[in-house]
């Protein structure tokens, strides 16, 4: 409640209060791509010879993909040549303690309002902070390694558990999935690694912070999540970019493998820079992200709260292999000015009892397109299969779009299937009942957008409810009278 | 405390109030009465400064100020406060968060610091107690689901939190059965004190058997036709409105 008050007053005028670039040495290789430069990725990181060969055939394949052209976007077209592929900050060694670390770096988290150092002690979270594409700080791991939990960033995956990555890399998006995921395959720097053993909980949020910081640096992230039998793991990825006027392109994969009667919660806050009030600039955010219920009783939810980009063109979908598993999508997308999202989900069930729910809140606002697209596919042999699905829009005025694109294939008579829809306009009598009890308009709208959402921030982990409240209410900023 | 003056104006071209004249002192109730129609919400929603009216004539004074000129949320914050006949329901907004701004807002208004959590569950918890109000209603979002005798309750609960200089009760017995009644009379009696003023739109007499106005005025097609003591609206209970309306045609 008194979070919510702080975050009612916090409102200040400025645009995108996360413009500011840090300025650390980076490496950085010359921009375009290549087989060389996908070798030279790959020698620059050390990899073994079997993360080469994947890269390599996803490249080969990627150069026989076209750029998909379904969603309800328009992409302006995109250089792959005009792109660079790699860069890290130059501070190589790790760190032991903070202390070590790049002033520079610490006052850009202090920016953020990420004091890492307070986190530590007080939200019992690790961060893995992925910095441009590097790890550059890995904390509360010693606490993870006495349960067995393995967090570390992709390229230490790499180097110390290459057996792991290599059994599960691709198992949940295949290298040929498509375009943005072949590309993310062959180029991507770096990421986090999660492995959750045997009948482990993990005892914390693990939360990954990243940003895009190089000039004309593409992002390609790559996040592999296992929980083995029995196990749990609530996983966070929260992101904010520095202010560019030039277009960034961002293709993340994060893949996540459930085994038998696991549990896997991803939530995400999404605010990168979504471009000016005109439109100009801001990141293309096309992420596949894909979770593979295999296990029996295996759970897999997906929550997000996406505020930023320019276009997103981002899925998170279920695949519900084993008996009884469950799927879950709980999303909130708000777009204000120019910003285009299609965004959804996809829930296939294969397994037999197989349940999935999925609710999609989408808020548009200014001249911005927000359309919900999203398919549930049941198979023949997941007999007595059900899903639930919600998918409501809220308009902010006149000039924005909102669509709703649902796909349903039922294979099999025992299963159910229901999906509802509902569009509003936010209530001038709404927001005349706030102004007639002090609160403003602009508070108001921050206040009624946050409550339409309620049910999907309620999914999320507190602290980052608190920030995802926050954002909704700041990306409204200017989209009133 | 607050003096209408030749109030004239109109919805879509429509002119509903058609000169109004009106001055309320601090301590006094006043009570308006009408038939449907006779453009008493309208009075009430311009009063709280609802922006779909056009004012064609006339001025609002609001202790030493022009009325009119001030926004929605600095006249609430400035003292004054309408009970909404048909209260909207806010979806997924908890009643405390909502209230809990309300508050803090208006002592802003004041220069006084917020309320901490603390403080401000006390004061709802006195207010509660004060208005005899099960503590349900607070935990839901505001006014969603609510029936109507809850919504207005809801209305003089919120009120209460806040203290207002002037309330304005727009049919606050409407719908409601006799509890909710007494409990709503008994509410705005208890916050009745010699600084701050009353006004009750209602058209039925009942709810005066319970407060009891200083003044009661008619409103009959957007203008002030009739102005007594209480008495009025008991002949007004007896006779009908029949009786006003045959005098005004
Ligand atoms: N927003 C509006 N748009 C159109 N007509 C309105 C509006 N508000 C009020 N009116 C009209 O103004 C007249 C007075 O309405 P109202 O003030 O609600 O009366 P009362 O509260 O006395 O029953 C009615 O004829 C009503 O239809
Ligand atoms: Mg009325």
């Amino acid at each position: 409640m008194e979070d919510q008050d702080k975050l009612l007053n916090d409102i200040t005028t400025q645009e995108y209060q996360y413009g500011f670039v840090t300025d650390i040495d980076t490496d950085v290789i010359p921009k375009g791509l290549s087989e060389d430069v996908v070798r030279l990725i790959s020698f620059k990181k050390k990899e073994p010879e079997f993360m080469l060969e994947f890269r390599l055939k996803a490249y080969r394949e990627w150069l026989k993909m076209k750029t998909p052209d379904w969603a309800h976007l328009k992409i302006p077209p995109i250089d792959f040549q005009e792109t660079i592929y790699y860069a890290a900050p130059r501070t190589s060694p790790k760190y032991q303690s903070l202390d070590e670390v790049d002033p520079e770096l610490i006052e850009t988290f202090k920016k953020l309002g990420i004091p890492i150092e307070e986190q530590k002690h007080l939200a019992g979270v690790a961060v893995d902070v992925v910095m441009d594409s590097v790890s550059v700080t890995t904390t509360f791991k010693k606490v993870l390694a006495e349960k067995g939990i393995i967090f570390c960033s992709f390229s230490d995956a790499l180097q110390e558990h290459p057996e792991l990555i290599k059994k599960y890399l691709g198992m949940a998006v295949p290298t040929t999935d498509n375009f943005f995921a072949a590309l993310n395959s062959a180029v991507f720097s770096d990421g986090s690694f999660c492995f959750i053993p045997k009948g482990v909980r993990c005892p914390m949020e693990l939360s990954t912070y990243f940003r895009i910081n190089t000039a004309g640096t593409g992002q390609f992230e790559r996040t592999l999540i296992i929980a083995e039998d029995d196990s749990y793991v609530s996983y966070l990825e929260g992101c904010t970019a520095p202010k560019r006027d030039e277009n960034q392109l961002h293709a993340a994969v994060v893949e996540i493998i459930a085994m038998d009667r696991a549990e896997v919660k991803y939530s995400t806050v999404q605010n990168w820079y979504p471009g000016d009030k005109n439109g100009l600039g801001g990141i293309y955010n096309f992420v596949t992200k894909r979770g593979i219920c295999r296990g029996v009783s295996s759970k897999i939810s997906w929550t997000q709260v996406e505020t930023g980009s320019a276009i997103t063109w981002k899925y998170p979908s279920c695949v519900l292999i084993g008996d009884n598993s469950v799927g879950e999508f709980n999303s909130v997308a708000l777009t204000n000015h120019h910003q285009q999202a299609d965004t959804g989900t996809k829930m296939i069930h294969i397994g037999k009892n197989t349940k999935s729910t999925i609710v999609s809140k989408g808020i548009s606002a200014g001249k911005s397109d927000n359309s919900y697209r999203g398919l549930v596919k049941v198979m023949p042999g997941a007999i007595n299969s059900r899903n639930f699905s919600q998918c409501d829009s809220l308009l902010l005025g006149s000039t924005c779009g909102a669509h709703t694109f649902p796909y349903i294939e039922v294979g099999n008579k025992s299963s159910i299937v229901e999906h509802e829809a509902t569009t509003s306009k936010i209530g001038e009598d709404q927001i005349f009942y706030c102004n007639q009890r002090g609160i403003s308009t602009e508070d108001a709208i921050g206040m009624i957008v946050n409550g339409y959402a309620r049910e999907v921030l309620n999914k999320l982990p507190m602290e980052f409810a608190v920030e995802a409240q926050k954002l909704l209410q700041i990306s409204l900023e200017g989209s009133v009278g | 405390m607050l003096s209408i003056k030749n109030l004239r104006a109109s919805v879509e071209g429509k002119e509903i109030l058609k000169g109004i004249n009106l001055e309320v002192k601090a301590g006094e109730v006043h009570a308006i009465m009408g038939p449907n129609g006779s453009g008493k919400s309208t009075l009430a929603n311009i009063l709280a400064g609802k922006a779909d009216y056009e004012i064609l004539e006339g001025e609002v004074t609001f202790l030493g100020q022009d009325l009119l000129e001030l926004s929605p949320e600095v006249r609430s914050r400035s003292g004054i406060f309408l009970s909404f006949q048909y209260p909207v329901e806010i979806p997924g907004v908890p009643m405390v968060n909502f209230l809990k701004a309300s508050v803090n807002e208006h002592r802003k208004f004041k220069g006084l610091a917020p309320l901490t959590a603390g403080e401000f569950l006390k004061l709802l918890r006195a207010k509660k107690e004060m208005l005899h109000l099960d503590t349900e209603l607070t935990n839901r979002s505001v006014n969603e689901g609510f029936s109507g005798g809850e919504k207005k309750k809801n209305e003089i609960f919120q009120m209460a939190m806040l203290e207002p200089k002037l309330a304005i009760l727009d049919e606050t017995d409407s719908g409601l059965d006799i509890d909710a009644l007494r409990i709503v009379a008994e509410g705005v009696n208890a916050l009745k004190t010699p600084e701050n003023a009353t006004i009750l739109v209602t058209h039925y007499q009942r709810l005066l058997d319970y407060i009891v106005p200083d003044f009661v005025h008619v409103l009959y097609k957007g203008k002030i036709v009739l102005s007594g003591g209480k008495e009025l609206a008991l002949e007004l209970e007896e006779k009908g409105y029949d009786w006003i309306k045959n005098g005004n045609e």
